[in-house]
């Protein structure tokens, strides 16, 4: 019997595990793919936004601003890539000036600190590549940009570090109220616990439904992202909106964390998780971005992306009882990212007041660190190969990944699975050749350390094989 | 301190250090990232190479094994399984490896000889879902053919640079079903007689002025759309065909890896991707020379390996002779038809009797001739039956028309029967 159990080991689902593994708990995490972060919280902005855009008074604008504290802190403790960058919403007509007034003073009374109407010449001359029909700007110092995947990852990690239950390929198919809590039926057998969290983003309300009679209803919204070379990556300093419009704060341009130059989203409705791109999606995300920042050369994409977000009919965040020891978290669409500390804070407390226990652990540990050999200046590049030969083998060239790194992630509370998985770990594969190099190299690492055959390892998802089988009949894949 | 410091053990990399060597350099060091020499020779299991150098045809392995062999009877120190990460001005090479350590060497000279990577799904922003199963022709090569695993076992193939048309006829020997190979352009990009010997060989139906418009597959790859495009290279509507799939290779060009060229500060052109160049080689950094597919890319190795001895002497000659002035500076300009050049800068002063010209015309064109015109005044003309943009172009400039030029030189298309 748990004392908590979390659906879903996203942003929210890892925060809240997170935010729970600081107490006395017996506490599991329940995710239906073979990694963390593998839905909306790996592919989407990457922004940790100030909180000027949700309205005063919603639990967006409340947890925003308030995550986005929590974040920088996290981000530091944790060892997540985390640059407060600042950001700029442009005006290119009177109309618009008056949205960002409107914003402006949104963003006063959600107490969002350090923001400054500029005139577009002042926001030129910190971001000399903005379009000369920019003609006014609102400045947000604390807006931020991380490394979404590592942050839901080093939260997911600390949590299991800190005793949590995280149960991978562990998908939900029945919940069943009973005298004392919940019966939590999945593919991979029954599990009892107190309380049920659902943080199954785009899909918590089919989560919900198995627990209770539907009350809100997620409309799959999907952004169509492109990723530039790193030789794009100083093309912008800080992160370029447009005026929001009524699909969501539109298209962006921005630096991220890694380096690269990020372009995206538009919106569009889909029926579900579809991550597909489109042509015209992203024939709009270019033309769009363009007007921000005509001088992108989308010549040096090196990928493109998509995200479903879980938007609902509500247009605020819904964290509330579903059912009695059933708390939603749902319809965390952005802010999501940056609020997603605040918002397991407040589901802490939501079950405190429901009588849930909370007794501070003395051990608990919330400290991590891993070896960024990329970043490290040649003298201690020397010593770390000196002192373990695995950090002078590069597998990945683009981003200088070494076998050390991806070995260290194998060792790490929550090994990878997939190709992808290393990826999302140590950045092999991210680069401008995307894997083609080291993809090979990385299978073979995956298959000798696991001890399974190179056949069956898979790209991302369980069902993305990526070999056919051996050459010469050798045994196929099953 | 070493004479010369080469990057990259592949053909490039080989055929300068060997001539260096030849030319009386002696602390020569080669630098490989691979666990072996020969690069990404050693993937090409195929015949072919060779024909222009050796006169005889080899497989890649045995191609680069005649410049293994040759490097054996040399002291051309190898460091292999080692990347380098950094090359500065002043020309010290930071280096890492399992078992070299992380170590900083000096050298007197540098080629670059770093090779190219290929053009992936993202940088044709293809759309669609993205599942396992889209890979780069040259991944599979390796998989294939150095692993010992096959990728996929129904096909299509997006592009008809070579290495696409190689795979197409090793999958289908490996057997797997090649469905389709699709070009955007209304012309291959590679060599006329691997369109011969790898598609209609195999009776692999080949779709000019096509291109995939859409993926689709939650896991892995399950079809792909391909459309026709207009002249533009717009997809037409209505013309969508769709193929059950499992993988699509993707052969769409190549990108000469030049991180660590731009990272020193030398010079690029943007057209070749490459770093600018002068007649031996020698790139806006002084003592710092490229050659191979890291200044632009080749479709033979064998032009590969005389552009590298070129290279390798001409280090040597730096580093024994010292800096010589440049003396009068001629660019080469590309005039219409031409996509790029190599060298792009001529010192007519340091050519002793003939100067290699390298280039690629932008269409296809019958009857032709080439220009070399010095402002109005024409200074050689060459005759060809045929031009592609698959095929390398090069012709021999004697230093006596050199001289008759003065700032620039623009090569140029004239097509014979359109006059």
């Amino acid at each position: 019997m748990y004392d908590v159990l979390i659906i879903g080991c996203g942003i929210t689902g890892a925060a809240a595990a997170f935010q729970l593994s600081r107490y006395r708990l017996n506490v599991a995490v329940l995710e239906r793919e073979n990694d963390v972060a593998d839905g909306t919280t790996k592919a989407n902005s990457a922004i940790l936004h100030a909180g000027y855009d949700p309205e005063p008074g919603t639990l967006m604008a409340r947890l925003n601003v308030r995550g986005a504290a929590l974040a920088k802190e996290l981000c530091a403790k944790l060892d997540v890539p985390y640059r407060q960058c600042g950001s700029f919403v442009l005006a290119f007509s009177p109309e618009e000036e008056a949205t960002l007034r409107t914003l402006h003073q949104r963003g006063l009374d959600n107490g969002v600190p350090g923001l400054e109407l500029l005139t577009g010449e002042q926001a030129r001359a910190m971001d000399p590549n903005l379009s000369s029909q920019v003609t006014a700007a609102l400045w947000a110092p604390t807006a931020a940009i991380c490394s979404p995947w590592e942050y839901c990852l080093a939260l997911a990690e600390t949590a299991v570090r800190n005793g949590a239950d995280l149960r991978l390929d562990t998908a939900v198919t029945g919940l069943e109220r009973q005298t004392e809590g919940w019966l939590v039926r999945t593919n991979r057998g029954d599990f009892r616990s107190r309380y049920v969290i659902n943080a199954a983003g785009v899909s918590a309300q089919a989560v919900h439904e198995l627990a209770a009679p539907a009350s809100f209803t997620i409309h799959p919204s999907r952004g169509q992202y492109f990723l530039l070379d790193k030789s794009e990556g100083d093309r912008v300093g800080h992160v370029i909106f447009q005026c929001p419009g009524p699909s969501g704060k539109g298209v962006l341009v921005a630096p991220t964390v890694h380096g690269n130059l990020i372009v995206g989203p538009n919106a569009d409705p889909v029926p579900d998780d579809d991550v597909g791109t489109t042509s015209d999606g992203l024939a709009y995300v270019r033309s769009t971005a363009l007007k921000s920042v005509p001088s992108v050369n989308f010549r040096e994409s090196i990928r493109n992306f998509a995200g479903v977000r879980a938007s609902t009919d509500r247009g605020d965040f819904i964290i509330e009882w579903g059912a009695p020891g059933f708390l939603d978290l749902a319809g965390i669409c952005s802010p999501g990212l940056t609020a997603a500390p605040a918002i397991a804070e407040y589901a802490v407390q939501l079950l405190e007041r429901d009588g849930l226990a909370l007794e501070e652990k003395q051990t608990f540990c919330c400290q991590r660190r891993r070896v960024r050999f990329h970043d490290l200046s040649p003298a201690e590049k020397a010593r770390l190969v000196e002192h373990d030969p695995s950090y002078g083998r590069i597998i990945c060239r683009c981003e200088t990944v070494t076998e050390g790194e991806i070995l260290d992630a194998l060792r790490s509370p929550i090994p990878p699975r997939s190709v992808d998985g290393v990826k999302r770990r140590v950045g092999a594969g991210m680069g401008r050749c995307q894997g083609g190099f080291c993809g090979p190299r990385v299978v073979e690492i995956l298959a000798r350390e696991q001890h399974i055959s190179p056949g069956a390892i898979v790209q991302d998802k369980a069902g993305s094989w990526l070999l056919a089988g051996q050459t010469k009949g050798g045994c196929d894949h099953v | 301190m070493y004479d010369l410091i080469v990057i990259g053990g592949g053909p490039a990399g080989l055929a300068a250090a060997c001539a260096a060597w030849e030319k009386g350099l002696n602390r020569i060091l080669i630098v490989e990232r691979d666990k072996e020499l020969g690069g990404i020779l050693n993937q090409c299991i195929h015949n072919g190479f060779g024909l222009h150098y050796f006169k005889e045809e080899l497989t890649g392995p045995e191609y680069a094994g005649r410049f293994i062999q040759m490097l054996k009877d040399t002291g051309v120190e190898v460091r292999l399984d080692t990347m380098v990460l950094t090359v500065t001005p002043d020309r010290q090479v930071h280096m890492v490896g399992r078992d070299t350590g992380y170590r900083i060497e000096e050298a007197r000279a540098i080629i670059l000889a770093m090779g190219c990577r290929e053009r992936t799904r993202g940088a044709i922003a293809i759309p669609g879902q993205r599942p396992a199963g889209v890979l780069t022709a040259g991944a599979a090569q390796r998989y294939v053919n150095m692993e010992g695993w096959l990728p996929g076992r129904r096909v299509v193939i997006l592009g008809s640079g070579d290495i696409g048309l190689i795979m197409a006829r090793r999958m289908t020997l490996e057997g797997a079903q090649v469905l389709a190979c699709v070009e955007v352009m209304p012309y291959s990009g590679g060599l006329n007689r691997n369109i011969v010997q790898c598609l209609h060989d195999y009776d692999i139906p080949l779709y000019l002025s096509h291109t995939v418009t859409d993926i689709r597959g939650r896991d892995r790859v399950e079809q792909v759309v391909v459309s026709q495009v207009d002249e533009r290279r717009q997809p037409i509507p209505g013309t969508e065909m769709v193929f059950d799939c499992d993988t699509l290779l993707l052969s769409v060009g190549l990108i000469p890896e030049n991180e660590l060229t731009r990272q020193a500060g030398i010079a690029m052109d943007p057209r070749t991707n490459g770093a600018v160049v002068y007649e031996n080689m020698e790139t806006s950094l002084p003592g710092v020379f490229a050659c191979g597919n890291v200044a632009h890319v080749h479709d033979l190795v064998d032009f590969v390996t005389a552009e590298s001895q070129r290279a390798g002497r001409a280090a040597a000659d730096y580093v024994l002779g010292g800096a010589v002035p440049d003396g009068p500076v001629l660019e080469v300009k590309n005039g219409d038809g031409v996509t790029y050049t190599v060298p792009q800068h001529i010192r007519p002063g340091r050519v002793a009797k003939n100067c290699d010209l390298f280039f690629r015309v932008n269409r296809i064109c019958g009857d032709s001739q080439i220009l070399v015109q010095s402002g109005d005044t024409l200074i050689a003309r060459f005759p060809r039956e045929h031009l592609a943009p698959g095929e390398m172009e090069h012709i021999v400039l004697p230093r006596v028309l050199l001289d008759r030029a003065s700032d620039s030189i623009t090569v140029s298309i004239q097509e014979v029967a359109s006059k």
